[in-house]
């Protein structure tokens, strides 16, 4: 449970700590240093395990199907890396608290820096590939979120940008080449992995899988060429650069390489990826930190150098070289977090980083001055500190490499270069800020020392370079025995952590580092010159420049896409719906299958043909829209009779009702729209869209032959058989409506009263004047409302009602049911609207049509409910048998509830529609004020 | 009979595919409604052609699928849901554009009366 817990506990703190914001910053800081504290203590136990060379592991199911568990692993190397997140966090928390102004939002920063440390020990703990990658992503956003604390900064959040893309388009190469390992290995989980290491590099997919984890691991950690989002995610606050940018999140990349050794490494491809990635990164970096006039943009760069030389010697594959590899990450976070906070410090008291106006600051701040210059000589390499001790490793390494030839030379040369670079640049920090005359125009003058507890985080870290450096043996040779171990997979070679080995090649390549840096640095102004005619890369306005041209080209391959034509997407979605269809339906071509056709009676022949023509006409002549509609609904007539003809009866009936309501509606509109559609798309345009038409239709009557000769099962057998005994009704398209697909059914008429209310909605602040004509020159009726109909569509309002009760009742025995009941009550009262008008009908209907659709949905919703009261599922229903007088042995099934839901939602809505349609005209709308007045 | 049968349904879907590709709302509207007509024709012949079998128990000696039947006979309400709320869209379309284009236009015309264009064409 503790390595879980260790992981967790700062995301909890992250919730919890802006909690403490009211009790202060004090308050706040000492609780976002208790989860640390505590994980800490979870650990320590674990270390007699970890000292035999053993593993902790923790695993829970999570998603056992795809591989993914929550599977927590601690060896020597997660040790080392844990403790270096929990004690520098620890550090830095100390720190912030100094750093962060009382006005600034010190929540936000101490609950980001808490779930990137949970994130952080996510990543070294886990035991998982995949749940290594969702906490590797969670890093990158929250240190997206850290570099643009201060948001209204425009560089940082440019800044941040542009390390949340490169760290993100890492992690997605990485999670490719994370699937690619467990699809070789078939598990994610770390143990296989690692032991698997033979079978993946033998697989012909290694090369794929190890160049993107590479890439996953380059990008974050800031390694040729991608290297230039790391100084511009100094517009973080210091101690955020200090932690994520210096110590941990950069590492994380090095941290996987380091990880995955025993899988991945030792092969020619490894070798010549991973170490020339470092050399140039390692080069590149130090020269370039040479020149920044900007504190933390040297050790920004310096940082990026010393990120190459760990890359640089994890490639080689030598097991010495991984060893000063593993040695090289403590010394490089102690010595570089230190001199991080250390710049913080300056940045705070004298209000500038730029090292050509901070000079003489020896006089002003000497404690901070010596801690400094301790650290900045680590990082330079001084004998007696820690950095001495892993960049000799470092060189005697570079010499060890088998290289053919000339190229031998490359190496020792590269490494002596970076290492004279580095003493150089070294030597101007220290030089330039605490030396070189007076401070030139400080924006905070006289600077002083700051908060005694301010620097307190930098004795530490110093005072671990001094101990590392003098007695590596006692202070961190167990520490790093364990995760070397770990890293090789058990075999550690032999090695010695002591101060000198001897006069040999290695110490003399130091000597040269060390004086030729020197030197460099006394004649660097020739080397500014010369530098200053170089015309450097500028990464960020490259990046900037991509980014630009990537919206560029999304947004005009967008605005070719969609131009806001909905024509043009009606072509594109049928043209996409052909072309998919084309292949299948080419291999077949006119199939008619093994039950082959049937004969055909005259009378079908002849409505079939009316169809048809009907259904072309309404094209041909749409221009013409009331003729159009007129024969649209000679071709609902006929479908209707197609219904009836191939024995469904329900549809049948449905569908002439249907038919009626849609022909009112479409004329209803009619009413208000122009009655004559102008000739607008050109000659080819109809051709094409006439091509386009043809194809659809031929597509469809291929399809629909093949399916109707094919012989076929269905389930219906089911519902045939249970209907009665089940179901209780002899109508079984009525029973599966209101009972075996009842749900289905509560759904559709839901659909119906949203598609109501939303026509109501749509129209209700709407006013619409109709033309005074038909468009075809002739004027509309001056008799609104018709003596003749008036006069017999008030009597047949009773008689339809009767009807519509009939058909209901009858439903679930023989056709009729809810839907059709309702369609023709609508029909009814829709034709006293028509007859007689919105004012005479309104006055006479006492409810609202709401109202009605509402009650609807509540009868089907306690039908279905009621049976939970009796502990059935949802929607069971039961029925029974009453005699009633007169009319005898009557069947009540539950299920007529739910079918009086329906009917009422279908007339509610139906209605609804309609008569706000309507309503929209001026004359109703006269009266609908005077009714609100 | 299937042939005449998958012929209608083509017929049916060629006319409502070319209307659905007019520019004005009230043809695209008509298209649309022709094209539901052969879906609906279409699903309800995924139960197959039958003569006299209409499925109520004790009707008849066999009876035709009552699945299809029940699936299309909430399609049809469903599309006169799905009808009226395009006509409504159309006709607020219409209120605010002043024109009934269907890509919503502010500037296109409301097309002229077929008086005024035969006047204009003389």
């Amino acid at each position: 449970m503790s390595l879980p817990l260790v992981v967790l506990l700062p995301f909890l703190g992250a919730i919890a700590a802006p909690l403490f914001a009211q009790g202060g910053r004090t308050a706040i800081a000492i609780a976002s240093s208790v989860p640390a504290l505590i994980a800490l203590a979870a650990l320590f136990p674990h270390w007699s395990v970890l000292s035999a060379g053993g593993t902790v592991l923790h695993t829970y199911e999570w998603l056992p199907v795809l591989g993914l568990s929550f599977s927590f692993r601690l060896d020597g190397l997660a040790l080392l890396f844990a403790l270096l997140i929990l004690v520098i966090g620890l550090l830095v928390i100390i720190y912030s608290h100094y750093y962060l102004k009382a006005s600034e939002n010190v929540a936000k920063f101490y609950s980001l820096l808490l779930c990137f440390k949970g994130s952080m020990l996510g990543i070294v703990l886990s035991g998982n590939l995949l749940l290594m990658l969702i906490f590797w992503e969670i890093t990158s956003l929250t240190s997206f979120l850290l570099i643009s604390f201060w948001t209204h900064k425009q560089d940082a959040r440019r800044g941040a940008r542009m390390a949340l893309a490169i760290t993100g388009g890492g992690g997605l190469a990485l999670l490719g080449g994370i699937l690619l390992i467990g699809n070789i290995v078939g598990s994610f989980e770390l143990d296989d992995v690692l032991a698997a290491g033979d079978q993946i590099k033998a697989h012909a997919l290694y090369p794929v899988a190890l160049t993107l984890v590479l890439l996953g691991a380059f990008t974050k950690s800031a390694q040729f060429p991608f290297h230039f989002w790391l100084p511009h995610a100094m517009q973080a606050p210091t101690p955020i650069s200090a932690y994520l940018h210096s110590a941990t999140m950069v590492k994380a990349g090095i941290f996987l390489m380091a990880r995955l050794y025993p899988a991945l490494a030792g092969t020619e491809q490894w070798f010549y990826m991973v170490s020339f990635t470092g050399m140039a990164t390692l080069l590149l970096g130090a020269y370039i930190a040479m020149f920044k006039h900007d504190l933390k943009g040297l050790l920004a760069y310096s940082t990026v150098s010393h990120l190459g030389l760990i890359t640089l010697l994890l490639g080689m594959g030598t097991q010495l070289a991984a060893v000063a590899a593993i040695f090289h990450v403590i010394n490089h976070a102690t010595f570089k977090a230190s001199l991080f906070m250390a710049a913080g410090i300056i940045d705070h008291e004298t209000g500038t980083r730029d090292m050509r106006r901070i000079n003489g600051l020896w006089r002003y701040m000497p404690h901070t001055a010596t801690l400094a210059m301790v650290a900045a000589s680590s990082m330079a390499g001084v004998p007696l500190l820690n950095g001495f001790l892993s960049k000799e490793m470092f060189f005697a390494e570079s010499l060890q490499l088998n290289l053919p030839g000339l190229w031998a030379w490359v190496p020792p040369i590269v490494a002596t270069l970076a290492g004279i670079f580095a003493v150089a640049y070294s030597a101007r920090f220290v030089h330039d800020v605490f030396f070189n005359g007076k401070p030139v125009d400080l924006p905070k003058f006289p600077p002083h020392e700051p908060p005694r507890y301010m620097k307190f985080p930098v004795e530490i870290l110093v005072f671990a370079c001094i101990m590392v450096g003098v007695f590596p043996t006692v202070s961190v040779g167990p520490l790093l025995y364990s995760a070397a171990s770990a890293t090789l997979g058990g075999e550690v070679p032999d090695y010695q952590l002591a101060i000198l080995h001897g006069f040999n090649l290695p110490l003399l390549m130091s000597f040269l580092a060390f004086f030729g840096g020197l030197l460099m640095y006394t004649q660097r102004q020739r080397f500014f010159d010369f530098h200053a005619q170089l015309k450097e890369v500028d990464g960020k306005a490259v990046f900037e420049f991509a980014v630009s041209k990537i919206e560029d080209m999304a947004r005009s391959f967008t605005g070719w896409l969609e131009n806001g034509s909905l024509q043009r997407y009606a072509t594109l979605l049928i043209v996409s719906v052909i072309a998919v269809a084309v292949m299948p339906l080419a291999e077949h071509g006119f199939y008619i299958g093994e039950n082959g056709l049937s004969p055909v009676d005259w009378p079908t022949a002849i409505a079939a043909g009316v169809l048809v023509i009907a259904a072309l006409a309404t094209a041909l002549w749409h221009r013409e829209r009331f003729y159009a509609l007129v024969l649209l609904s000679v071709v609902g007539l006929i479908v209707a009779l197609a219904f009836a003809r191939f024995s469904a009866p329900d549809l049948a009936m449905t569908q002439l009702s249907v038919e009626v309501v849609t022909i009112v509606l479409l004329m209803l509109a009619l009413y208000y729209m122009p009655s004559w559609t102008p000739m607008e798309s050109s000659r080819s345009r109809r051709v094409r869209d006439v091509l386009i038409a043809l194809a659809a239709g031929a597509g469809m009557t291929l399809i629909t032959l093949a399916m109707l000769t094919q012989p076929f099962s269905s389930i219906s057998d089911f519902f045939l058989e249970n209907s009665k005994p089940g179901g209780g009704g002899t109508n079984v398209v009525n029973v599966i409506l209101v009972d075996f697909r009842g749900f289905d059914t509560l759904g559709e008429i839901t659909v119906l009263a949203i598609a109501a209310l939303g026509i109501y909605a749509m129209l209700k602040n709407t006013a619409l004047t109709p033309p005074p004509g038909d468009g075809l020159g002739h004027a509309w009726t001056r008799d609104h409302y018709p003596l003749m109909l008036r006069q017999i569509a008030r009597p047949m309002l009773p008689l339809a009602l009767m009807v519509s009760a009939y058909i209901f009742l009858r439903g679930h025995n023989l056709p009729g049911g809810g839907f059709i009941a309702g369609l023709i009550t609508s029909v009814a009262l829709i034709l006293q609207y028509i007859a007689s008008g919105m004012v005479w009908t309104e006055d006479r209907i006492p409810f609202r049509y709401h109202n009605v659709i509402g009650l609807g949905l509540l009868f089907a919703t306690i039908a279905g409910a009621g049976s939970l009261a009796f502990g059935y599922p949802f929607l069971t229903t039961t029925f029974g048998y009453i005699t009633w007088p007169v009319v005898g042995k009557f069947e009540v099934a539950s299920a007529l509830v739910f079918d009086l839901g329906v009917y009422l939602a279908v007339i509610g809505a139906t209605l609804l529609a309609l008569v706000s349609i309507g309503r929209l005209s001026p004359h109703s709308a006269i009266k609908s004020k005077m009714e609100g007045a | 009979m299937e042939l005449l049968f998958a012929i209608a349904i083509g017929a049916l879907t060629t006319s409502g595919v070319y209307l659905l590709l007019r520019a004005r709302t009230f043809p695209v509207v008509m298209g649309l409604t022709l094209l539901s007509y052969g879906v609906n024709l279409f699903l309800f012949a995924s139960g197959r052609l039958a003569t006299g079998q209409q499925p109520v128990i004790g009707t008849t000696a066999s009876y035709s699928d009552p699945l299809p039947q029940a699936l299309v006979l909430t399609a049809i309400v469903i599309g006169f849901a799905m009808t009226a709320f395009l006509v409504v869209l159309s006709l607020r379309n219409l209120a605010d554009n002043e024109n009934d284009h269907v890509d919503g236009r502010r500037e296109a015309t409301t097309p002229p009366s077929k008086i005024e264009q035969e006047v204009s064409s003389k």
